[in-house]
């Protein structure tokens, strides 16, 4: 999030699009429901009427997978309504840049697009630079190669009648939600949006969040208290363990991940951003200080200027190499590892095309299975369809504590790194996951130092002495992240003060790119300091009275509560919302009051630095070069979808999106076997594959069994009524479920075409209940962002036919 | 310890069922086996094994969808009908406490199957359950354990929305009355349900059969019940 939890009471509008709050974030609608007794405005856009829409002012459909087309008619009708904010699109953001000649747009398709290679040559979309390398701008925002002409030219195709063709969303709604919503263009009014999954799973996930960046950029809504754009994650600590680099692509901080082509530090350096823009504060600059001292935090003593700080233990990737989920999944598919770790994961049920990735465990050697309760994963081999004589994998079961029985913090989506302590011990030999890391660890070097092998350095020379009195200290790995000095420094370049030896590093301000510091993610340091351990901070002051609580935990980077918040401020520094003074400039004391600022550098005036810090132009990007599928989003159909043609272009799908072809990776688009637009979600009661809540008799009591819900239309259709059971199926797989049909879905009409949407949980699996059914995942397909790999498994076309009516007492209404 | 009471606030409840799950769990009550039957509403009804449930009522208003959530509970009743029936019939289950106005079942006491029907039926609001192999009867305790320590009852203390709320009754009436006026204008069929009668209030904004047939008591069967047990007072006022 760029906000938090708290800020969203501090809104006039709020848009929940792209997931289901009030179900899958249930705590947080109090601040929801705050907002409204304040008259704020809530709107719910879903293809299904869920437990959120109840409590919406206004709510509105969609079909499944059309969310581009939906954002884009908005941003057509805030810029031609003018209810777009001009002093803040035209100060900060890069509407007034000139695009190079070279960048175009036709029939679906970005200029630069190599049909064999599926990919673009991304340096067709440059941003203009003059002669000293500065981007090129028209302030009066006519230039017809100016971003903010080519935005309006891109979404001048979004017209009303359009967007109602593909996303089945009448014309009236749409422009109810795009006038409500238009209405936090101005200063005084916040505009915010909360989304999740319902976005990510898409073959265009990374580009629907774009296209709200663009029109919460467009209302001048980034930035500010009660604005923003905010990921509901999906987990309690998914915020936590991306930001500690579980994705591929990364290294702790967001580094970029090593590639073979930079084979030392220097080559390394040379990929972090720069910018000749002398207003430009570009903060990643700082970069090799980051990762200079998250090596001399891995490796200790063993790293030194001379090997380059140990980077060459780092692993690397090959040069344009994507080992995401989908892929390595693939790879394991095709034999291609030997062992797995599974830890607090269930594979064979959370990922897409789930019967391939149990067919895939089979090909391991050994696979270590790390969960608090049992699960379709550790327990594959013995699954429906398996032959555990024929399955050579090896699988050890590791029981872990669970998150009341650990010490230690967990970072929640809005950026807060929050302390917990343990209340009781694990049961039995259930250790916490940070015991048994380190004590496996311990025991993998003992072996290798006996037995050695191949490229032993990085083991070997890791420093690995996060213990006291022979035990696992989860402090001292909360100090090594912080990070510290690591030599008696006498004056230090930034403030020109002394630091001892062995001290914590006041923040990531105080980095050295020399060695004499250690940091084990740059964006966590602050957060355990001298001072203390800030994570633990539980007092309730709160300044500003919006509800920052700058006191109670700790807030990456450096405690700040809402990000890019120089936004909020005119080119003074006077707050742009008085009502809503996030910032403001005191000018007499020269210093910035309210939240920690984005930088301390003085208000932007007319010579001062841009308020986007972390970007390389120091403004927002509503034109986004960086992207593989384009800089501005485009409506895309879903790889399996229910209609022949894209209603916008030529391009039926996302043309950079990698398929999957053969073995149990298998399509099908417009296919009368599978007529029905299929979604995936969850609910309130279970948790992600549900290998936690299935197995507790209260969750289980209230959501028993898999369900599909269905429209009263679809159930006449197919003559299945409320209660019966029915199977759903897909190109993949086949799953038995209870049918709910409920007036909560209704048909959409696509391009004159009536078409169904259906939907079910993914919460179920085989191993228990015994009679709670199978993983909807079994019906996904093996599809994902271009950007990210993240699957789409919440837009597939399936089948719904009736088994038997409900064997028991026929069911009442839903 | 003054006088208690809730104010259910359906307005505000999204149906995450985190009361019905705290009250299983500071109740230690169990998990009973449950099928899905096209309702998300799980389980079906109230048990002994269930004291609070979260109904779910689905239906179309000018062809839009509602979905009403209907947090059920015993109302502790002012002058509870079912004690005074099971006295009636010589059954000593049933106490109200004097200074919170807590009416408890003793589960250890049997009650005979008959008559736990005719306790049952005083009920107009359908929440006396019993349990065929201990022969007890049990039914939300206001969490006189946790009240009596001055702690809210565990449905109340989880509720993140704002729904479920509990102090002296004066505050709650006086909590339902404010809230009722400021969603009046939106909703003018906002109603509190039969609040002089009990201490459960609960507000709603569309008719209360929509949310769940016992949702509120029609106020003939109060009258009648009246004439039956002890007079109540202002019956005539319940009946607008």
């Amino acid at each position: 999030m760029t906000n938090h939890y708290i800020d969203f009471r501090n809104a006039d509008v709020i848009l929940n699009m792209g997931s289901n709050v009030a179900e899958n974030h249930p705590v947080s609608f109090k601040w929801i429901q705050a907002a409204k007794e304040k008259g704020a405005i809530f709107i719910h856009v879903d293809p299904r009427f869920t437990r959120t829409s109840t409590k919406a002012d206004i709510f509105v459909r969609l079909r499944s997978g059309t969310d581009i087309a939906f954002l884009g008619g908005m941003i057509r009708y805030i810029l031609d309504n003018n209810l777009y904010d001009e002093f803040y699109v035209k100060n900060y953001t890069n509407a007034s840049f000139i695009v190079n000649p070279k960048f175009s747009f036709d029939d679906g398709l970005f200029s630069g697009y190599d049909p064999t290679k599926r990919a673009y040559d991304q340096s067709a979309w440059a941003i203009e630079k003059d002669e000293n390398g500065i981007p090129k701008r028209d302030m009066t925002l006519q230039d017809e190669r100016c971003v903010f002409q080519l935005l309006k030219k891109h979404y001048s195709r979004y017209t009303l009648e359009k967007v109602t063709a593909i996303t089945g969303t009448p014309q009236e709604d749409l422009e109810k939600v795009y006038k409500v919503y238009g209405s936090t263009g101005k200063p005084d009014k916040a505009g915010t949006e909360l989304y999740a999954m319902g976005w990510t799973q898409h073959t265009v996930g990374v580009q629907n969040i774009r296209g709200m960046s663009i029109i919460q950029c467009l209302l001048g809504n980034m930035g500010i208290a009660g604005g923003g754009i905010n990921a509901l994650r999906g987990e309690s600590n998914v915020q936590g363990s991306t930001d500690q680099a579980l994705l591929f692509h990364i290294i702790p901080g967001y580094l970029p991940a090593p590639r073979a082509q930079w084979a030392t530090l220097e080559d390394y350096n040379k990929t972090t951003p720069s910018s000749k823009e002398p207003r430009s504060v570009n903060w990643w600059k700082n970069r090799p200080k980051y990762v200079a001292s998250l090596l001399k935090s891995f490796y200790g003593d063993k790293a030194t200027k001379e090997n380059d700080f140990g980077y060459a233990w780092l692993p690397k990737l090959e040069p344009t190499q994507d080992a995401s989920w989908l892929n390595l999944f693939d790879e394991m598919y095709k034999g291609k590892f030997t062992g797995f770790f599974a830890w607090g994961m269930n594979p064979a049920c959370s990922s897409a095309n789930a019967g391939k990735v149990r067919q895939a465990l089979a090909k391991l050697d050994w696979m270590v299975n790390v969960n608090v309760f049992d699960s379709e994963t550790g327990s594959f081999w013995k699954g429906p369809g398996m032959d555990p004589k024929k399955i050579k994998t090896e699988v050890f079961q590791l029981p872990c504590a669970a998150f009341l029985e650990k010490e230690g913090s967990i970072s929640n989506s809005g950026r807060w790194m929050q302390w917990r302590w343990k209340c009781a011990n694990p049961p039995g030999v259930a250790m916490p996951d940070g015991d048994i890391i380190y004590e496996l660890f311990k025991k993998v070097r003992a072996l290798y130092q006996k037995e050695k092998g191949v490229c032993t350095d990085p083991i070997l020379n890791m420093k690995w002495d996060y213990e006291t009195g022979g035990h696992f200290d989860i402090h001292k790995v909360a100090k090594e992240i912080n990070g510290y000095f690591l030599e008696d420094i006498p004056e230090h370049p930034v403030d020109k003060k002394s630091y001892k030896k062995g001290t914590l590093v006041p923040s990531f301000v105080f980095l050295l790119d020399d060695g004499r510091t250690s940091s084990g993610n740059w964006i966590y340091s602050a957060s355990y300091t001298e001072a203390g351990n800030m994570a633990a901070r539980r007092k309730k002051t709160d300044p500003t009275g919006l509800g920052l609580y700058p006191e109670w935990s700790w807030a990456w980077p450096v405690n700040r509560r809402i990000i890019y918040n120089r936004a909020s401020v005119d080119l003074e520094g006077k707050p742009r919302d008085p009502g809503k003074a996030l910032l403001k400039w005191d000018a007499e004391n020269k210093k910035w009051v309210g939240d920690i600022p984005d930088g301390p550098a003085p208000p932007m005036g007319t010579e001062g630095v841009f308020p986007f810090i972390m970007k390389p132009d120091g403004v927002a990007s509503l034109f986004g070069p960086g992207l593989k599928d384009g800089p501005f989003p485009e409506h895309y159909e879903p790889l399996e979808c229910p209609i022949e043609k894209n209603i916008l272009s030529n391009q039926r799908i996302n043309p950079v999106v990698k398929i999957f072809e053969g073995g149990l990776d298998t399509f099908a688009t417009c296919d009368p076997k599978y007529p029905f637009v299929c979604t995936t979600y969850r609910v309130t009661e279970h948790w992600q594959s549900g290998v936690l809540s299935r197995w507790l008799p209260w969750l289980i009591e209230a959501e028993p069994q898999m369900f599909c819900e269905l429209s009263q239309e679809l159930g006449s259709l197919r003559g299945i009524e409320n209660g019966d059971r029915v199977l759903v199926e897909t190109q993949r797989g086949k799953v038995e479920a209870v049918a709910i049909v409920t007036l909560r879905l209704k048909p959409f009409v696509i391009a004159g075409q009536t078409i169904h949407q259906i939907g079910l949980p993914w919460h179920f699996g085989w191993l228990y209940p015994k009679d709670g059914g199978e993983s909807a995942n079994l019906l996904t397909p093996t599809v994902g962002d271009p950007n990210t790999m993240i699957p789409e498994t919440k837009a597939f076309m399936a089948n719904v036919t009736k088994i038997t009516a409900q064997p028991a007492k026929k069911a009442g209404k839903a | 310890m003054a006088d208690k009471s809730f104010f259910i606030d359906t307005t505000k409840c999204t149906a995450c069922r985190g009361c019905q799950i705290a009250c299983k769990q500071w109740n230690m009550n169990p998990g009973t086996k449950t099928v899905q039957r096209g309702s998300h509403q799980n389980p079906e009804d109230l048990s002994y094994f269930t004291y609070k449930l979260v109904r779910f009522s689905e239906l179309e208003v000018d062809g839009k969808p509602r979905w009403y959530f209907f947090p059920d509970q015993c109302r502790h009743c002012v002058q509870p009908p079912c004690k005074m029936m099971a006295e009636s019939i010589g059954v000593k289950a049933i106490t109200r406490d004097e200074a919170t106005g807590a009416v408890l079942y003793d589960p250890k006491v049997k009650v005979k199957a008959d008559e736990f029907k005719q306790i049952r039926e005083s009920c107009p609001w359908d929440i006396p359950r019993w349990d065929q192999k201990t022969q007890g009867m049990a039914k939300c305790t206001m969490c006189f354990d946790r009240i009596k320590e001055g702690l809210l009852p565990a449905c109340v203390k989880t509720c993140p929305t704002g729904t479920m709320n509990f102090g002296d009754r004066d505050k709650m009436l006086e909590m339902a009355q404010q809230r009722l006026k400021d969603v009046k204008a939106m909703y003018p069929k906002a109603q509190l349900l039969n609040y002089d009668f009990h201490r459960a209030i609960f507000l709603v904004v569309d008719e209360p059969a929509r949310y769940h047939k016992f949702a509120s008591a029609d106020t003939t069967i109060i009258a009648a019940l009246g004439k039956f047990i002890n007079p109540v007072q202002n019956i005539s006022q319940l009946a607008g």
